[in-house]
C-alpha cells in the first residue's frame, strides 16, 4: 500500500526529468538529421560539453547574476509588500496608486535600462534595479488582492471588538494574504532573473547576460546556449525553493489533501 | 431576588419580566428616531425613524422582511456605522465609534483557517482588554475557559482541529463561542442559526438560552425564524419593509427556562401566527410601494 504510493509519487517526481531528457534527445536527433550548422543551432551534447569544460569560466558570472537577482528580488519583496499592504488596506491609496502602477507595469523594462545606466553607470546597480522593477508588480497585486479577501463579516466582528486597522492588518489581513504572497514570489523570482540578464546584456561587463553577449558576438553559439541552460536551471531551483517555502508557511491554504500527504 | 437587586442591580433588573426598578427605567440600548441612508443623499434609505429601548440583560429579537435594515440596526448599535439622523445610546452614552466589547456572530462562521478551533475561539482575547495585555501570561487559564465553552456547545475535544476539519454546523458552534469568550455585556447575533439543520438549531437554542440565563448579557438577535424569536427572546420587534421602521413589538410571557415543548402550546402558536401576519402585511405593503 505505502510502497505502491511511494513508487507512484516517485514516478510523478521523475516525470519532468524524463520529459526534459526527451526534449534533448529530439533536439539532438533534429540537429543530426537536418545537418544544421552548429553556429546556428548546436546539438545539446555540444552545449553540455561547452558548459562543463568552460564551467570555471562561467561560474563566477553565474554567481554574479544570482547575487544581482537576489538583491533585486529582495528589494522587490520589500517594495511589493509595502505597496501591496498600502493599496490593499486603504481605499484612498488604491485609488491613488493603482492607475500609476498599471501604467508603470505596462512600460517595457528594456526601456528603463538606459535610464538606469545614465544615472548609475554600467555595472551591477542598473541590473539590480531592473530586476527589482520587473519583479515587484506581481507581489504588489497579490498582496493587495490577498488583503482584500478578508470577509467583511470577520472585519465587523473584529472592529466591534475594538480592533484597530493595524490589528486587523497584522492578525488577519497579512496571514490571509500569505498564500497569495508566496504564489507571487514563485513568479517574481523568475522575473527577477529576466530583469538581471536583460540589464547585463545591455550594460554590464559581468554576469550571464554579458557572457551570452560576448559568446554570440564571437559565434560561440554552444556557449550562449550553455549560459541559457544554466539560467534555466538556476530559475527552476529558485522556483523550487520558493514553492517549498510556500507549503511551509502557507500550507493551511492548501487544505486537507496536501497537508495530509506531507504530514505522513 | 431583592437582595440580588440591591447588590447587583443591573443584570437582575429585568429578570422578573420588566417590573420597574431604577435600573430598568434607564434602558441599556436606546434608538432615538434613528435613520440611516447608505451612499450619500441620493442613496438607499435603509432604516427610517427607528425608536426602541432594550433593557440591560434583555433578550430581544428583530424580525422583518428581507432587506428591511435589520443587519443595519446591529451595525449601528456596535458603532460600525453612524446613523444619518437620530442617535443610538448604549449604556447611557451615545455611540460614536466601535464600542470595543461587543460579541458578534453571523450566519457565516468566518474562522481563520490558519488557527486551530480553540485559537479561533480565543481570537477576541487577543484584541479586547484586559485579556489582550495578559494573553501570554494567563494563556492556560484562557485556554481552559475556551475549552469549557466548546464543551458547552458540544465540541469537547475538537479544540485542536483545524476549521476545515469541522462541519458547517460545528463551525457555527465555534463561532458562537468566539462571540462569548470575552464575556461581552452585549451580544449581537445576525441570523446565527440560519444555515443550520433543524436538530443543531434546536440544540443551540437551548445552549444560547442557558448561556443567557447564566450570564445575562444583553442580546439582540436577528432571525427569519419566528418560532426561534418567540422561543428565545423577551421581546420581539417587527420591522416594516425597506425603509425599515419599527411596526410592532410583542413581549413574550413564557416562563424560563423554555423547553422545546413550549413551542406546541396554543399561546405560542398563536403568537407566532400573529407575528407571521404582521410580517406578511409589511411585505405586501413593501411590494406596493416598491
Ligand atoms: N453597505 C451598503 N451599501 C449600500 N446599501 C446597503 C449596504 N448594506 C445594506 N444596504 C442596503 O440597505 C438595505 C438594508 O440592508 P440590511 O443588510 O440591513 O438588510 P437585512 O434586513 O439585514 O436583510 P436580510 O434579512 O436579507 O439580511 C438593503 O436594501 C440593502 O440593499
Ligand atoms: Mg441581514
Amino acid at each position: 500500500m505505502t510502497a505502491s504510493l511511494l513508487s507512484n509519487r516517485f514516478v510523478i517526481k521523475a516525470f519532468p526529468v524524463v520529459f526534459v531528457a526527451l526534449i534533448f534527445i529530439a533536439w539532438e536527433v533534429l540537429v543530426i538529421a537536418t545537418g544544421i550548422k552548429s553556429v546556428i543551432l548546436p546539438p545539446p551534447s555540444a552545449v553540455i560539453h561547452d558548459l562543463v569544460t568552460k564551467f570555471p569560466l562561467i561560474w563566477p558570472h553565474a554567481l554574479q547574476t544570482l547575487y544581482t537577482t537576489m538583491v533585486g528580488f529582495g528589494g522587490a519583496i520589500i517594495v511589493g509588500v509595502l505597496l501591496g499592504a498600502l493599496i490593499g488596506s486603504s481605499r484612498l491609496a488604491y485609488e491613488a496608486f493603482y492607475p500609476v502602477l498599471i501604467g508603470f507595469s505596462s512600460i517595457p523594462k528594456v526601456a528603463v535600462v538606459p535610464i538606469f545606466v545614465l544615472w548609475f553607470g554600467v555595472g551591477t546597480v542598473p541590473a539590480i534595479l531592473t530586476s527589482l522593477v520587473i519583479s515587484f508588480f506581481p507581489i504588489v497585486v497579490n498582496v493587495a488582492t490577498g488583503l482584500a479577501t478578508t470577509e467583511p463579516e470577520l472585519e465587523d466582528v473584529l472592529r466591534a471588538l475594538g480592533a484597530k486597522k493595524r490589528d486587523i492588518l497584522l492578525k488577519v489581513g497579512l496571514p490571509r494574504a500569505m498564500p497569495y504572497f508566496f504564489a507571487s514570489l514563485k513568479i517574481s523570482v523568475t522575473l527577477a532573473f529576466v530583469g538581471t540578464v536583460l540589464s547585463e546584456t545591455v550594460a554590464a561587463n559581468k554576469g550571464i547576460g554579458n557572457v551570452m553577449m560576448v559568446a554570440s558576438a564571437n559565434y560561440q553559439t554552444a556557449l550562449a546556449f550553455g549560459a541559457l541552460l544554466l539560467l534555466a536551471i538556476m530559475g527552476v531551483i529558485l522556483y523550487g525553493i520558493f514553492a517549498l517555502l510556500e507549503t511551509r508557511f502557507a500550507g493551511w491554504s492548501q487544505r486537507k489533501a496536501d497537508i495530509a500527504l506531507q504530514s505522513h | 431576588m431583592t437582595e440580588a437587586t440591591t447588590l447587583d442591580a443591573t443584570p437582575v433588573a429585568t429578570a422578573s419580566g420588566g417590573t420597574a426598578t431604577a435600573a430598568a427605567a434607564e434602558p441599556f440600548i436606546r434608538f432615538e428616531d434613528v435613520s440611516l441612508r447608505y451612499g450619500g443623499a441620493g442613496g438607499t434609505l435603509a432604516v427610517e425613524g427607528a425608536t426602541l429601548d432594550i433593557p440591560k440583560g434583555g433578550f430581544v429579537s428583530i424580525v422583518g422582511p428581507s432587506g428591511c435594515g435589520k443587519s443595519t440596526l446591529l451595525k449601528m448599535v456596535s458603532g460600525l456605522i453612524p446613523p444619518t439622523a437620530g442617535r443610538v445610546v448604549v449604556g447611557g452614552r451615545p455611540v460614536t465609534g466601535p464600542l470595543g466589547f461587543v460579541g458578534m456572530a453571523f450566519q457565516n462562521p468566518t474562522p481563520l483557517p490558519w488557527y486551530s478551533v480553540i485559537d479561533n475561539v480565543m481570537l477576541p482575547l487577543r484584541i479586547v482588554e484586559p485579556y489582550r495585555s495578559t494573553f501570554r501570561a494567563r494563556y492556560d487559564e484562557y485556554r481552559a475557559k475556551a475549552e469549557a465553552l466548546l464543551a458547552m456547545v458540544g465540541l469537547k475535544g475538537f479544540g485542536d482541529k483545524k476549521p476545515w476539519q469541522l462541519s458547517g454546523g460545528m463551525l457555527q458552534r465555534a463561532s458562537l463561542c468566539r462571540a462569548l469568550i470575552h464575556e461581552p455585556e452585549l451580544l449581537l447575533l445576525d441570523e446565527p442559526f440560519g444555515a443550520l439543520d433543524a436538530f443543531t438549531r434546536e440544540e443551540l437554542w437551548q445552549v444560547l438560552q442557558e448561556l443567557w440565563l447564566a450570564r445575562r448579557p444583553t442580546v439582540m438577535l436577528i432571525t427569519h425564524d419566528l418560532a426561534e424569536s418567540v422561543l428565545l427572546s423577551e421581546t420581539v420587534f417587527v420591522m416594516s419593509a425597506r425603509p425599515g421602521r419599527l411596526l410592532h413589538s410583542e413581549d413574550v410571557p413564557f416562563a424560563r427556562p423554555r423547553g422545546l415543548d413550549v413551542m406546541y402550546e396554543p399561546e405560542f402558536v398563536a403568537m407566532v401566527h400573529r407575528l407571521r401576519t404582521r410580517i406578511g402585511n409589511a411585505r405586501a405593503e413593501g411590494m406596493r410601494t416598491a
